[in-house]
């Protein structure tokens, strides 16, 4: 059983790189909160100068 | 070592937010002299009462505008602990503790640094509003860390 | 996979269950020392005469801070080691004895001195406050009994090694051995400080200590300590949730660089904690917030690594559209849900953590509640969620018993309930530090100033947090307490997943502990060097000790 898995996902891999949409999405979410967090606090200085 | 496209692009992105973030602050700290405080200047913590400035802490005009506020940080007070300053004053605030470490930080303002025996901090700030500011020691130091305060008034 | 076995040896299954204990009763006790702190803190409770609300803090600091995260990371690697390299030979389950009951004695010492007041100074201890000699004695046991585990743990990873010639160790293993060199060489700084510093003052033996010398010393160690925290977070994330899950491992190689650069960069970064201190110049300030951000990019691929094997998992299951995937998780496994909520909390925990080590931006939130906020976060919720969700298979496994559907009930209501207190408690911590609330404070109103009375609805917002949070620190225990003694006799797995595409050669070639460690410490050379020499040349007349509690 493990080799016909083995057969069937390999070249697939070669040739197609897993889909993995909703990854990018989620990151890219998590990296707008981060620069939106850190831009606040920035200002929140700038405005304090 | 195999990356997938997508992790590709979200390296790129995000190591390159962490290069904006740091050019931001590198160049307000060292192209507009918005440095953390590092005065790096000693003094010996048990004559700081016979070291001038210290010896006759409180509001001192240097210039046009502008002043210097010494302040002996000590367990557990500020001294001066009521001050008044003019609005639109340009004011260097220079600490020093005579005992163990202080905080000391101007709620609601970007003056915050931390007060270590041995060493002057200081920070240069601009009142250009008028309002009362509460001072605190944000660093712990004892039973009375938390009694610690102190009020400057920016007055017209 | 060959060679692996897939239970832990029950003789170092007792010495993991041991490390476990200690952990879970630092845990009860830590925990009511925080309830205490944000009951005193809402202006609206007092403590019973006599007792400093610094005492109660300094046993909330070390108890949860330094015991509970010891003891449960050491006894967890144990585990994970035994687990994935096979039980360990007599003499390294001594050795691992021999670390238990010295890090015990070392805490048992550290407790009685801070409970007697004769040590209210927090967990970072910061000279010139002086504490009994015995709290700092108390606190080096702990560290050597840690470094003496750490080295049966590499004893045993050197026997692998030559038992399996040409192969690279198996992930959890590997993973153990990463955490326990960081540790190794960043607790060298707090060694320094207390054996050389702190203990010959405390003893009378010098009269005066560097200030400067000491703190540097101790952020040496005090930041790579987060990292050593996080890193079995990251192993629980990286090996066991994708096998709890039913999936796999994302990339093998990936989370090996993952922990590589941990280990690289996480400890010459100790001045983002000193940016507002005299002493030090602002080059080497700022040299140090570089690091800094670069030991951000493991997590950056961390994160990917969870996504994507959660978004695999669920499209292997049919999942379809941009975010079906999420349906198909296994809501209802308190294993997997519980360290999935804390690595939600990662998201603010992380965005927050950059702000701090943000040169400038420290200046709006050093010291300020905001701080205390950041790390119940990271720790509080994104490790200690973790912890908890791997207790949960891993206690049963070591006590030969499984975990009720009851229990399984109980403790996704005790993740639900952690998530509630934490929202209400860290956030209001973080909305008061950018008022100007300082942490490690008790109640005050700053002589009724304006500003003060403006942070005590917060400030009863974080009592109402932390008493939400105790509720689920009982919770948690009457869960371990059932798992380690009451529950049904039977067999439980340690889930260890399988990488999608294993990887030998790139694995093995990540084993290059010389090349890793030599550039380990040439960055820390190349971050301190300068700087400490000029702390030293430069230093001002020393202090004496000060008890001001």
């Amino acid at each position: 059983m493990a080799k016909a898995e083995l057969q069937q996902t390999s070249p697939k891999m070669k040739e197609k790189e897993p889909p993995l949409k909703g990854t990018l999405a989620s990151v890219f979410l998590l990296g707008f909160f981060i620069i939106f967090s850190w831009v606040s606090v920035y200002f929140l200085f700038l405005h304090r100068l | 070592m195999h990356l997938h496209k997508y992790e590709k692009i979200w390296l790129a992105f995000g190591i390159g937010c962490l290069f904006v973030f740091l050019t931001v602050i590198g160049v307000s700290a060292f192209a507009e002299g918005n440095q953390p405080p590092s005065c790096l200047t000693t003094i010996d913590p048990e004559k700081v009462d016979q070291t001038p400035p210290f010896d006759k802490p409180g509001l001192v005009k240097t210039g046009n505008n502008e002043y210097q506020l010494n302040i002996v940080v000590s367990a557990f007070a500020f001294t001066p602990n009521q001050i008044e300053i003019p609005k639109g004053a340009k004011v260097t605030i220079n600490v020093t503790s005579k005992d163990v470490i202080h905080g000391f930080e101007v709620a609601g303002t970007n003056v915050n640094m931390m007060v270590e025996p041995g060493y002057i901090n200081t920070l240069t700030k601009t009142f250009d509003k008028t309002g009362e500011y509460t001072i605190l020691c944000n660093e712990y130091c004892g039973a009375g860390h938390h009694m610690m305060t102190g009020r400057i008034k920016v007055v017209d | 996979m060959m060679g692996e076995t897939m239970k832990v040896d029950r003789r170092d299954a007792k010495l993991t269950l041991a490390h476990l204990y200690v952990a879970f009763i630092a845990l009860a006790l830590g925990g009511l020392a925080g309830l205490l702190q944000t009951l005193v803190r809402s202006g609206k409770f007092n403590l019973p005469a006599g007792i400093s609300y610094y005492t109660i803090l300094t046993t909330h600091g070390v108890l949860l801070g330094l015991v509970l995260t010891t003891f449960f990371i050491i006894g967890f690697q144990f585990a994970a080691v035994s687990r994935t390299s096979g039980a360990f030979s007599d003499r390294v389950r001594f050795w691992g004895w021999v670390g238990f009951w010295t890090m015990t004695i070392g805490t048992a010492m550290t407790a009685f001195f801070i409970l007697t007041g004769q040590a209210a100074v927090l967990y970072t201890f910061y000279a010139p406050l002086q504490a009994h000699a015995g709290f700092y004695l108390g606190l080096t046991l702990v560290v050597v009994g840690s470094w003496i585990s750490g080295f049966a743990i590499f004893a045993h990873y050197a026997r692998w090694k030559k038992q399996n010639p040409g192969k690279a160790s198996p992930l959890l293993t590997f993973m153990s051995v990463t955490n326990m060199i960081l540790w190794l060489v960043c607790t060298l700084g707090v060694a320094a400080t207390v054996l050389f510093q702190l203990l010959p003052w405390s003893l009378g033996i010098t009269d005066r200590i560097n200030i400067l010398v000491s703190r540097t010393l101790f952020w040496y160690f005090g930041h790579p300590l987060v990292y050593f925290w996080l890193l079995p977070a990251y192993m629980i994330w990286y090996v066991v949730i994708p096998k709890v899950i039913g999936g796999k491992i994302f990339s093998d190689s990936l989370a090996r660089l993952a922990f590589i650069l941990f280990l690289i960069f996480s400890i010459p970064v100790g001045f983002h904690h000193q940016l507002l201190e005299p002493g030090i110049t602002p080059f080497w300030k700022y040299v140090q917030v570089i690091l800094t951000f670069m030991v951000v990019i493991p997590s950056l691929m961390t994160a990917f690594a969870m996504f994507a094997t959660f978004e695999s998992y669920g499209r292997s299951k049919g999942a379809t559209g941009l975010f079906g995937w999420l349906r198909k998780l296994p809501w209802g496994d308190a294993r997997f849900f519980a360290p999935f909520v804390g690595m939600l909390f990662f998201i603010p925990g992380g965005a927050g953590g950059i702000i701090n080590a943000s040169h400038q931006l420290d200046q709006v939130v050093h010291n300020t509640v905001w701080v205390t906020g950041h790390f119940h976060l990271t720790i509080a919720t994104t490790v200690v969620l973790t912890f908890f969700g791997a207790a949960y298979w891993l206690i049963p496994h070591l006590s030969g018993r499984v975990m009720t559907k009851a229990m399984n009930r109980l403790a996704i209501i005790q993740t639900v309930v952690w998530a509630i207190g934490m929202t209400f408690m860290s956030g209001s911590m973080h909305f008061a530090g950018l008022l100007g609330a300082p942490r490690r404070s008790a109640f005050s109103t700053y002589g009724n100033s304006p500003q003060a009375l403006e942070w005590i609805p917060y400030q009863i917002a974080q009592a109402v947090g932390g008493t939400i949070l105790f509720i689920g620190i009982i919770l948690v225990l009457v869960i371990v307490t059932n798992l380690a003694f009451f529950a049904p006799k039977g067999e439980t797995e340690f889930p260890v997943a399988e990488a999608a595409e294993p990887a030998e050669r790139t694995a093995l070639a990540m084993e290059n502990w010389k090349l890793w460690i030599g550039i380990t410490v040439a960055l820390i050379l190349i971050a301190y060097t300068i700087p400490f020499v000029d702390m030293i040349q430069n230093a001002p007349p020393g202090s004496k000790g000060y008890k001001l509690w």
